[in-house]
């Protein structure tokens, strides 16, 4: 952790609803290395879409501060933070939501370099757009393809190209492959890491898919309802999850052996609402080693080893202020 | 193999529109009659000399039944009713397309922003389109006759100004539903202003629902104006307007019906077409349909 490319730092984005606030992200703090990716993992609902999201300030944080090279995004104005969405791109679960079904192939990844007037002539902007579809193996011939033509996986290349056409720096990657078929979800995988290599890309990589993401990631981050309540190294995390919300987590990830006896560990109880949520462990009504003192506190975010951090009372007694 | 292919014909979702109103029958008639409408009230002057035919009293000539000089016969003044109704056409289409074509670009345009911005910005123009809304257009458009003077372009004021929150709340309701699709998300994360996503990516998405508005609201507008001059509110003699025509043909209904039929059934040509070619095209643009 030298020289972080993303550092976040209390990260809150409240929305308000008629009942209250709901704390869909709740003072949350990570950081990424250059040329690294972190996993965040969590169920529907636990905030990490929201994470990305008002990391790139396409959500209004609520609080806290993003430090991307040292700058902070959170309080950049509009018209700076629009110059600055050249380094942070988006990558979009819904390849049929996340284009215009009006802009053909060539028109959805010309529009960014447009915009930040990229190139000095619209000729020479032409050919970097096929250049970057030959990237992300798109053949030529689809260039004036609309997007309905198409199926999954070559619109999520189009979705690729799009971010890829600004030459960022960071990429948000929202569940890029949970809307494909299984041998797609493969390919767009590959596909970037293979553009991390080549470009030395930083990701935020965010899935519900833990088996996709120990693949993917050099760090994990699980959320649990606006919380991270385990940090850590990949292999680390797969080795000795520490917080009971992670091994349940990890418990369910299917194991291609006939022979093998997962042992599931079965989460009971419903989800804590989001809305004005209690001061005490999240996880805590739905969690087998539950204590008195989960009810009554929220247990800090402690590093028990080296980038090893788990909020749980059953590692640590440190309480959340 | 096929190195030398070129890329495939653009064929966009307005390609994909035309096929399926193509299909459509009863569609195509009615676009075939506003087409051959625009046509003859375009090209009448080729045909008749407003002065000489149009306006010109001919007391010789009048009341002629319909016959080879005057195929649908004249009116009780001599003047020939075939031109007249052709050049009513210039006056219905003139006033129907302008009435619209303003009420689309102002009623569009506070939609537009409306639904993109929502919140505050949103609640002022809606409130004031309800307020537009709870006066009915007729009475709307004869106060402005009664108080104004009841020309064309006081008549096309006053109608416009009633069609305006129509065409406000139709598009604010579909940039509503188009603001939330994740490609708006997209546009925003590659830099985009709010005017270019409103223009390049919220409008063109959105504009359906008002396309078949508009068609339809046409042939309201003509049908309103056609009302209005029947009662005298509306576009005055010797203006030939159909409306104005049906009422002259009243008081020799039963010697001379053909005075209020043709004109009649010009208006109701004109607005079955027109109807016809909107809900065509509501069913060609309905993607459930696909």
């Amino acid at each position: 952790m030298t020289n972080p490319l993303i550092e976040v730092k209390n990260l809150k984005k409240y929305f308000s609803t008629s009942s209250g606030m709901l704390h869909a992200v709740d003072d949350i703090s990570f950081s990424i290395d250059k040329g690294k990716t972190l996993g965040m993992v969590g169920e529907s609902g636990c905030g990490k879409s929201t994470t990305g999201r008002a990391l790139l300030r396409l959500l209004e944080p609520t609080g806290g501060e993003i430090y991307f090279e040292g700058q902070d995004l959170a309080h950049l104005n509009k018209k700076e933070m629009r110059k600055m969405r050249k380094e942070l791109q988006i990558i979009f679960q819904d390849p049929f939501a996340s284009l215009n079904p009006r802009k053909t192939v060539s028109q959805t990844i010309l529009e960014p370099m447009v915009i930040h007037n990229m190139y000095a002539s619209n000729k020479e902007r032409q050919e970097k757009v096929l250049e970057i579809m030959e990237i992300v193996g798109l053949a030529e011939r689809l260039v004036n393809v609309y997007p309905h033509e198409l199926d999954g996986g070559r619109r999520q290349r189009i979705g690729i190209a799009r971010a890829l056409a600004l030459e960022p720096k960071f990429i948000v990657c929202d569940e890029p492959v949970s809307a494909l078929d299984v041998s797609i979800q493969a390919q767009i995988l590959n596909l970037l890491k293979e553009l991390q290599d080549r470009m030395g890309l930083t990701y935020l990589f965010i899935t519900h898919d833990l088996s996709v993401v120990n693949h993917f990631s050099d760090d994990i981050a699980v959320m649990y309802l606006g919380k991270i309540v385990e940090i850590s190294s990949a292999d680390d995390m797969f080795l000795k999850p520490m917080h009971p919300y992670t091994q349940a987590l990890l418990s369910a990830i299917p194991v291609p052996d006939i022979h093998y006896k997962s042992e599931r560990i079965l989460l009971k109880g419903e989800i804590t609402s989001p809305i004005e949520p209690p001061k005490a462990c999240r996880f805590a009504n739905r969690c087998a080693y539950a204590m008195d003192v989960c009810t009554k506190n929220e247990p800090k975010l402690v590093q028990l080893e080296p980038g090893h951090w788990v909020a749980c009372f059953l590692h640590s007694d440190e309480i959340e202020e | 193999m096929n190195m030398k292919r070129k890329s495939p014909r653009k064929k966009g979702p307005i390609f994909e529109v035309a096929r399926r109103l193509a299909k459509n029958k009863s569609a195509m008639i009615g676009l075939a009659i506003v087409i051959l409408l625009i046509v003859v009230a375009v090209t009448a002057p080729l045909f008749y000399s407003y002065d000489e035919q149009i306006i010109k009293q001919n007391i010789g000539n009048r009341l002629q039944s319909p016959n080879a000089e005057n195929l649908l016969g004249t009116d009780a003044l001599g003047r020939d009713l075939l031109g007249r109704i052709i050049y009513g056409s210039r006056i219905s289409l003139y006033v129907g397309f302008t009435t619209v074509a303003f009420a689309f670009v102002v009623g569009g345009t506070l939609g537009a922003l409306g639904g993109y911005f929502g919140g505050i910005v949103d609640n002022i123009i809606m409130r004031f389109m309800d307020i537009f809304l709870a006066i009915p257009g007729t009475l709307f458009a004869i106060t402005i006759a009664a108080a104004l003077g009841s020309n064309i372009r006081n008549l096309i004021l006053a109608l416009a100004i009633s069609s305006v929150p129509g065409f406000a709340r139709i598009l604010r309701s579909s940039v509503i539903t188009v603001r939330e699709v994740e490609y708006i998300e997209a546009s925003r994360a590659i830099g985009a202003s709010d005017a270019r996503i409103i223009l390049n990516h919220v409008i063109p998405n959105a504009l359906a629902p008002v396309i078949v508005h508009t068609t339809l609201n046409v042939a309201t507008i003509i049908l309103t104006i056609a009302g209005l001059s029947f009662l005298g509110l509306g576009i005055s003699a010797p203006t030939p307007e159909w409306g104005a025509m049906l009422s002259d043909g009243r008081t020799y209904l039963k010697t001379h019906f053909y005075m209020s039929l043709f004109p009649g059934v010009a208006i109701i040509m004109t607005i079955l077409s027109l109807n016809l070619l909107g809900d065509g095209l509501r069913d060609a643009l309905d993607p459930r349909l696909k």
